[in-house]
């Protein structure tokens, strides 16, 4: 089960509002590679994990993820707060505000809304695994492409943070699949009862 | 921006400066359980973040389900919410 705790997991603090960049931001919400598909690949996957370590960087990093997909629901509420109607439907958000408002809802930077079917839970932990390391890097690639896009340095803070935390994930996962590819490498014996 | 609203500020990024080293600490521990360096220092940082957050608690109100005590009325939602502007 989980608590939450009444903080982000990084502060987020936006002055200016700017909807053009919440449409972009919105990607990591509900787009393929973004937080809510990164935080349930990896929470469905651990319970087919054989090992100790391979479930418990799964259970914490998919954790992790769901503090991530706060701090970046935060960054589109704060930058789509008070943004009056003419100027949603100037910056290409028209088609967003007569569906959702002002609201926070799960699409990617084109607008179409999430899908589990951007991510697997295979059952063969390679796999699974494998998947998992390309997961952080496009993950990381999209926080770049962001980051290019974004002007204001309350948006870019946030973005470089979780940005660097796709690189440690990699990195996690890449010892995890080492674990795992070394626990599976190893001779079987089977022991026969004498009769 | 008052003096209260700074001093609460900055505890606040004390705690999330100490939650983070945990977090981080933790994934390593994941894949590195017998790194008694890291360990240690996992341990360490687990106490002061009690402590931080316990001291936050008692002066700003609670962070941490199930894990204050309430006045009346009930003091979860009295805090404003981590996502709103301006706080």
């Amino acid at each position: 089960m989980w608590y939450y705790e009444k903080k982000l997991e990084y502060p987020v603090k936006i002055k200016n509002s700017c909807p053009k960049m919440a449409r972009y931001v919105i990607t990591q919400y509900g787009g393929p590679d973004g937080e809510l598909g990164a935080s349930l690949r990896y929470l469905s996957q651990r319970f087919s994990m054989p090992t100790n370590e391979a479930k418990g960087i799964l259970n914490d990093i998919g954790t992790e993820e769901l503090a991530h997909l706060e701090m970046v629901g935060t960054m589109v509420h704060q930058l789509l707060k008070d943004v009056p109607v003419d100027v949603l439907e100037k910056e290409g958000l028209g088609a967003y505000y007569s569906d959702h408002d002002h609201a926070v809802y799960p699409v990617n930077a084109s607008g179409v809304p999430f899908t589990a079917a951007a991510f697997q839970s295979k059952g063969d932990p390679v796999a699974d695994l494998v998947e998992d390391l390309a997961a952080e890097q496009k993950a990381r690639a999209t926080y770049e492409n962001l980051i290019n896009l974004a002007q204001d340095p309350d948006v870019i803070d946030p973005l470089r943070f979780l940005r660097e935390r796709e690189v440690v994930h990699f990195q996690r996962f890449g010892e995890a699949l080492r674990i795992v590819q070394n626990k599976l490498a190893q001779k079987k014996y089977f022991i026969k009862k004498p009769y | 921006m008052d003096k209260y609203s700074n001093d609460r500020e900055s505890l606040m990024k004390e705690i999330m400066a100490m939650d983070f080293t945990l977090y981080d600490l933790n994934l390593y521990l994941d894949t590195h359980p017998c790194d008694g360096r890291a360990l240690m220092l996992y341990n360490l940082s687990v106490q002061r973040a009690l402590m931080l957050k316990s001291m936050y608690q008692n002066m700003y109100g609670p962070i941490i389900q199930n894990c204050f005590t309430s006045t009346c009325p009930w003091q979860w939602i009295e805090s404003p919410w981590p996502w709103q502007k301006g706080v």
